[in-house]
């Protein structure tokens, strides 16, 4: 099959694919990082200079920054929590036999499909809404005084959505998962005198842990850049305390017009993304080795 | 200890019965073996022994106690599994150690009966290794590791040598009947192999679409087949069968021979030899009889006949053996 000519061949034809994926990458990488060592303001077009690192070295002690950089790891931390351990739980449930399984099953994976914008929105207007929201109404038919989420626990409630719309991805993963668990080794752990706890401990987690694995890697990347949630919620405030990263350089770049410092802004989050996919792949990248 | 009794025991799935009404004595320290074709429903009767399953009906005593519902793990009763379902991501040592882990043991104990399991199965040297290390026969040995050192009151094996090559199936089978012979222990052995119900049974129960077709040591099965079905099942190569104008002069509606029995004569049932299985110490002749289904013959390992030489077979007239028309075994 693999001779020295066929795998030459396969090389060329492949070559194209490569090359339009490896400009696709790296033109607009290589225009950001042009950027950021430029004055470019968009309120002063064709006045651009060469900066330096001062883009990078404004950027870096903002203020905002650090906040950004807080509300960032709080985020992915937070939706990977409630997502890892309420998927898990969830998981578990759907594993049981019951009427109309694959129904359910379909109607799981349902807030996965409905697009960011749209969710938060709903939950913005239709849930968290301190006047017309399900949950006011709620609270006020118990007696209880409204809470005005996003101006109250503004970053809180963002974690609550977000978790919201991964919850079913992790469930699914998990669940096949846990279907795939040999059920030989649970009628043995039964018959070892392991209660259902232990079961659960002794047997299936450690069987997850791979799958929590892909959970978490995949999860990572799209959590590090949640963007839309928080555009159509709180706009990053009050102040900036729901403000992530991602949301940061649009501010900086689209708000406030400044290009060169949202394009260094850019470059500081590529390379944080780096650094936590590298702490992730240190910490538990063996669980994926067979 | 060791005793297990079923009484009318029944199960059904829906509406197949899988056990029929059954009802069955294993003494202590017996190694009892079920066989039985696949879904005559060997295994079900297995788990419902371990109670993995429910029985839909009768009762199971265990040392005289009823125990038709009390979770698995309380009957003190260890199983061996065709997979072995060894614990992936625990070392041999904690795979042996887990049920004494979940009985609360404390870790001294449990280390020394461990390491008194580990010698006797040969395991010592790899009990820090995880199960997808080892190959088949080890696995098989960790997993009788387990069972062991929860001192049972009776070991339950499903299939456990299905899994592994033919050499490796020999050596176990000794090893396990070993095991047997040092343990004294009830051991209940599911197979669909008749050599391992052979070889290893104080007492085979011949199973048949979740009937009990007959229940008796290897030799007095051999013998003294109850029917046509135990006949059939029991002896390799397969039992000949008769029927017609042959069996009629036995007085019977069928009459089965052994190949064992049926020695190559100058007159006699006429036939033209098919193909010849040589095993060195024997040979087996399949032979197409003239007017009747082939049949197959043992004879010494040097018997050289040509495919399609005319023979003549005579059966031993003292083992005939003759059934009636239900296939029930005449007296």
């Amino acid at each position: 099959m693999a001779t020295a000519h066929s795998r030459i061949a396969a090389r060329f034809m492949l070559a194209p694919a490569v090359l339009m994926l490896l400009c696709w990458m790296i033109v607009p990488l290589a225009m950001t990082i042009y950027f950021s060592f430029l004055r470019y303001n968009l309120l002063m077009p064709g006045m651009e200079q060469w900066a330096g690192f001062d883009n990078y070295s404004y950027f870096l002690t903002d203020p905002a920054f650090f906040t950004a950089l807080k509300n960032t790891l709080l985020l992915v931390g937070g939706v990977l929590l409630i997502t890892v351990i309420g998927g898990t739980l969830l998981a578990l449930l759907l594993d049981q036999a019951m009427y109309g399984q694959g129904f359910v099953r379909i109607m799981v994976i349902a807030p996965f499909f409905v697009m960011p914008t749209v969710s938060a929105l709903v939950w913005k207007n239709m849930f968290m809404n301190p006047v017309n929201g399900l949950f006011a109404y709620m609270a006020k038919a118990v007696g209880l005084q409204p809470f005005d989420f996003l101006s109250q626990a503004p970053l809180a409630s963002i974690i609550l959505i977000v978790a919201w719309q991964w919850l079913p991805f992790a469930a699914l993963i998990l669940l096949t998962a846990m279907q795939s668990l040999d059920r030989e080794q649970m009628e043995a752990a039964e018959m070892d005198g392991a209660g259902t706890f232990s079961r659960f401990i002794y047997i299936v987690v450690p069987h997850l842990t791979r799958a929590v694995t892909v959970v978490i890697l995949i999860q990572t990347i799209f959590l590090l850049s949640v963007f839309a949630e928080i555009l159509v919620t709180t706009n990053g405030g009050p102040g900036n305390a729901s403000t992530n990263i991602t949301y940061l350089v649009y501010a900086q770049s689209l708000l406030q017009f400044d290009v060169g410092g949202g394009s260094a802004g850019g470059i500081v989050a590529v390379i944080l993304a780096n650094i936590v996919a590298i702490f992730l792949m240190r910490m538990i990248g063996k669980n994926l080795e067979a | 200890m060791g005793q297990i009794t079923l009484k009318q025991v029944t199960k059904s799935f829906g509406n197949t019965d899988v056990i029929r009404p059954l009802d069955l004595e294993i003494g202590e320290g017996e190694f009892v073996v079920f066989v039985g074709p696949s879904g005559c429903g060997k295994s079900t009767l297995l788990r419902l022994i371990a109670g993995l399953e429910d029985i839909s009906s009768g009762q199971i005593l265990i040392d005289g106690q009823d125990a038709s519902h009390t979770p698995p793990a309380k009957r003190g009763l260890a199983m061996v599994f065709q997979s072995y379902a060894l614990y992936p991501h625990m070392s041999v040592r904690k795979n042996i150690a887990f049920p004494l882990k979940m009985a609360g043991m404390d870790q001294a104990a449990i280390d020394a009966k461990v390491n008194g399991a580990a010698k006797v199965l040969n395991l010592t040297d790899y009990l820090d290794r995880r199960p997808g290390q080892l190959s088949g026969g080890q696995r098989q040995r960790v997993a009788i590791g387990r069972a062991i050192v929860r001192e049972p009151k009776a070991f339950l094996f499903d299939e456990p040598l299905s899994n592994l090559d033919a050499a490796l199936r020999v050596n176990m089978r000794l090893e396990i009947s070993e095991l047997h012979q040092s343990l004294k222990t009830t051991m209940i052995y599911v197979t669909h192999d008749q050599v391992e119900a052979m070889t290893m049974a104080d007492k085979i129960v011949v199973l048949s679409a979740g009937r009990i077709e007959q229940v008796g040591s290897p030799l007095d099965l051999y013998r003294h087949p109850a029917n046509k079905f135990v006949a059939g099942f029991i002896g390799s190569p397969k039992m000949n069968f008769v029927t017609g104008p042959e069996a009629a002069k036995h007085g019977a509606d069928t009459i089965g021979i052994r190949p064992e029995h049926l020695k190559l004569s100058d007159s006699g049932w006429a036939g033209k030899i098919g193909v010849t299985e040589r095993l060195g110490s024997d040979t087996f002749l399949h032979v197409h009889m003239d007017g009747m289904d082939t049949m197959t013959v043992r004879t010494e390992g040097d018997t050289a006949l040509k495919y399609g030489a005319p023979v003549h077979l005579t059966p031993d007239p003292a083992c005939i053996h003759r059934f009636d028309a239900q296939g029930k075994t005449l007296a």
